[in-house]
This record gives structure tokens, sequence and C-alpha cells, in this order.
């Protein structure tokens, strides 16, 4: 019995020494989902040591699509999230799982495509362009499938141009849904020279490594406004609501805003954002 | 192709200049790899013992099942510990979601089938006399277990190593319940899988060369404790 004893020492002992290795540690830290298109474009992380040095907090950065995020604020596993999609951030809040929706930059989507633009789209307004796309069904058009901002901006084209989602996605191989992330989609639209529907952002930020050009731009359907939401302490107890409201006031602080507006202008060339706070575009 | 030449040229300029991103990726899979397998060990050897020196009804059964958990899928596994430890799951309240440690208890369910599988299987292949000869000489049950683990030390090693080779390449369930969070949950073999998502594949090449790196130096320093 001895060694059974020893044994069960030892066991307590590394389990123990471990659990305290892994960082059971007492730093604040604050949960963050933010969407896709926020973390490819690198704009998280050039905010988040200024963020973290402010305020004494470790940010947790979790990338996700909008719809992903959103769940894990429904079930408390995040205490603020970052997304792109009016409508279900409305009712995000509208369920009581977020405090209020705090629009801080935007931009516009674009369709971009290969630069001979084979199914003649250019100039066209987004729902003409779908519809072409959809009609010649030569020229295959890559979806991100997953359920993000981006693809309800998407779904929200289709149905503006008058086509129900479902019958667009059985029409045929010219369809293909990625189900990933913005720059996955981007490359993988590339690899098979075809046309997608992209934030501003993640495209600029893309450029370099990819063989597509922007199609087209125009058209108040195409604005993408990114807001902050702060997840309702009142809906899971164990929610960073303090430090969840500092980091949208940080994200709509002057400065910070300066900094959203100018991110990029030095790498890719172009500002990827336009700050709103106070200001939300309407389209 | 020459992308693999390029990444691996990234791979020694990597490891040379101990880039402190790489480094601190490189460190924390080997971390949570060990924590796994040390816990996973320290719960298969009693286990395998108990169910190899135990005669009970359903033991076949009970031990292909062991075999067929052999191939639990990664994500399946994450899908499962992420219901478990989310906030609105049973164990939420441990708040152990997106941390190294929720990592680290998928991993010990993942590999602890394969430990466990093995370890029975090593202690099959000790001669029945071991046991005899040490009940005769007084031992209690415990103590021919032990001696018999240390007969069948070598084959208990190599169930140490695919359970450490199994921990380390897994992919899935780091990014499901650890969320690849960079400075905090961000392993190799996530920061491969995001590498590759934003088209940077020369790094990605190099990291994986650096996994294979400390694949192979475990290994090494595993098969010597084999051989004592």
């Amino acid at each position: 019995m001895r060694k059974l004893t020893a044994y069960l020492l030892v066991v307590v002992a590394v389990v123990g020494l471990l659990a305290m290795g892994l960082g059971w540690e007492s730093t604040q830290r604050l949960r963050v989902a933010t969407t896709t298109s926020l973390y490819d474009t690198g704009l998280w992380s050039y905010l988040e040591p200024m963020f973290e040095e402010e305020y004494d907090v470790e940010l947790d950065i979790k990338y996700a699509g909008t719809g992903i995020a959103l769940e894990y604020g429904r079930r408390g596993d995040v205490d603020v999230i970052a997304v792109h999609s009016k409508s279900r951030e409305e009712q995000f809040v509208a369920d009581g799982y977020g405090v209020e929706r705090v629009p801080f930059a935007y931009n516009y989507f674009v369709i971009v495509g290969p630069a001979g633009d084979p199914a003649g789209i250019k100039g066209m307004t987004p729902e003409d362009a779908f519809t072409q796309l959809s009609e010649t069904g030569t020229a295959s058009f890559v979806s991100r499938g997953d359920d993000s901002g981006t693809h309800g901006k998407e779904k929200a084209i289709w149905a503006s141009a008058g086509y129900d989602y479902e019958d667009v996605r059985g029409t045929g191989a010219w369809y293909i849904e990625a189900g990933s992330g913005m720059g996955p989609t981007l490359l993988m639209t590339s690899e098979k020279q075809a046309y997608t529907l992209s934030d501003m952002g993640t495209f600029l930020a893309y450029k370099g490594d990819i063989d597509l050009v922007p199609i087209v731009d125009q058209g108040s359907i195409l604005l993408n406004v990114y807001s902050v939401v702060a997840c309702n302490p009142e809906m899971n107890s164990n929610v960073n609501y303090e430090m969840a409201n500092n980091l949208v006031n940080f994200l709509t602080s002057p400065e910070i805003q300066e900094l959203i507006g100018n991110y990029g202008t030095n790498q890719y060339g172009n500002s990827l954002f336009i700050p709103c706070a106070d200001n939300e575009p309407i389209s | 192709m020459t992308e693999l030449w390029d990444g691996f040229v990234k791979a020694i300029q990597l490891i040379i200049s101990f880039d402190p991103d790489v480094m601190e990726a490189a460190g924390r899979s080997l971390w949570i790899s060990a924590t796994s397998c040390a816990i996973s060990m320290l719960i298969c050897l009693p286990l395998g013992s108990l169910i190899h020196f135990r005669n009970f009804p359903g033991k076949r059964l009970l031990v292909s099942v062991i075999q067929t958990l052999f191939s639990l899928p990664t994500v399946a596994v994450g899908l499962l510990v992420f219901v478990f430890i989310s906030r609105a799951g049973p164990l939420g309240e441990l708040g152990l979601l997106f941390t190294p440690a929720a990592i680290v208890v998928g991993q010990v369910i993942l590999i602890s089938p394969i430990m466990l599988g093995l370890i029975i299987s090593a202690l099959s292949g000790v001669d029945r006399a071991v046991t005899e000869t040490a009940t005769s000489l007084g031992a209690t049950r415990v103590q021919a277990a032990i001696v018999n683990i240390r007969e069948a030390k070598y084959s208990i090693v190599t169930a140490l190593i695919m359970g450490f080779g199994r921990a380390i390449s897994e992919v899935g369930l780091s990014l499901m319940v650890g969320g690849n969070i960079k400075g905090y949950t961000r392993t190799i073999t996530t920061a491969i899988s995001l590498e590759t998502s934003k088209g940077e594949l020369e790094l990605a090449i190099a990291l994986g060369m650096i996994l294979i790196f400390i694949a192979l130096v475990i290994n090494i320093a595993l098969h010597r404790l084999q051989r004592k």
C-alpha cells in the first residue's frame, strides 16, 4: 500500500504543478470574438498591445465568422464581440444578449474577379451582376458559405436581386461554397479565377497574394459597417462587462478612431477602414 | 515547389534567430502535449493494469471498444469538450473554454484510449511466470503489477511515443477548444492552420518543419529511455 500512496502523491503533485504552469493565474483577461475580416486585415494585432497597455489586461482574441461569434456571445464564452451584420447584431441586443450595438468603422464590400471579367459584369449594380452570374452559369462564384457577415451580405444581395437563396445554391457547379474565412476564400477564388464578394479591407490586405481585381464596387447595398457589442452580464454573470465597456470606449475614442482611419495606408497604400463612431453611415 | 525549399530555409532562420512568436508557440505545443501525456499516463497505467489483471465479463468487448476509440476524430473530441466546458454547458462554471487547460482536457480524452490499449497489450506480452514468481515471493497484487510494468517498459514507452505523437500533431481539437488565441492558446499546429489560411505558405511550411524537428528530439530522448 505504501507504493500506492506514494503513487497517488506523485499524481497529485504532478497534476498540481502542471495546472499551475498552465496558467490558472489571476491576470485579468478580456475575451473578444471578432469577425475574420477584422482579424485577417491585421487591425486587431495593431490595436491589441495599445489596449492591453492602457488597461493592464490580456486581450484574448478569437477570430470567427459573425454567426459563430454571436453564438459564443449567447453562450457566455466571450465578453464582447466585434462583427458586421446590422440586423443580427440588433437581434442579439433585442434578445438581451448584447448591451448596445456601437458602430465604430465601415468600408464597402466589393465583388472581385479575374481582370478579364469573363462574365462581363463590370459597371453593373451588385444585383444585376449576381443575376448575370447566375443566368450565364459559366463563370464560378465562390461563396463564403459559413454564415458570416459577408455571407449574410451575399444573401441580402441575392434577395435584393429577386432570388431565393436556397434556389441559387442548387443551380449548379458554378456556385461554390467555401465554408472558410475571407482570406482563404479569396485565395480559393484566385486559384479558380472565379468571382467572390469580399470586404474591401481583406481584399486590400490580400491583394499582393492573389490574382483578382475589383469588378463591382458601386451600390448602396455594399456598405459594410463594423460594430462592437458588449455582452450582457445579466444573461451570463461571468461576463467582464466593465472591461468590455472599456474596449467599446477605446474603439470609439478620438485617438483610436484616427488610428483606425489611417490603418493600412503605409502597408497597403489605402486606408482599410473609415472610422464612424457616433456617425453611422446610412445606405 | 519552391515553397518547400524556401520554407526549409525559413525554418532554419526562425530556429537560429529564436523568433519569439515561433519559440512561444513551439514551447506551448510541447508543454501542452507533455502535460496531456503525463496525465494520460497517470490514468492509463493503473487503469490498464486493472483491466489486464482482473477477469470480468465483457473484458474482450471493453478492449475492442478501447481499440475502436484509437480512431476518435479530433474535431469530435473538440466538439464534445466544447459542449461540456462552454459557459452554457454543465462544466461552464470552471471557465475553461479557450484556455490551454481546455486543450489538455481534450488531448487527454483523445490519447488515453491509445495509451490504454497499448499498455494493455504491452502487459499481455509479459510472461505469466513473472507474476507467478512475484506472488510466490510474497508480492501483493500492486507489487506484482509494478514488476510486470517494469518488464513491459519498452512497449509502454512506445505507448507514450504514440500518445505524444497524436497529441502534438492534432489541430482540430486545439482550434475548437483553444481558440488559437495569439500568445495564449496558439500552438504550432494551429499557427500552421492560420498561416496557411493567410496564404503565408513558407511560414506554414517552416512551422511544420519545426514541429517535426521537435518530434524528432522527443523521440530520440524517449528511445534512450526505452533502452535503459
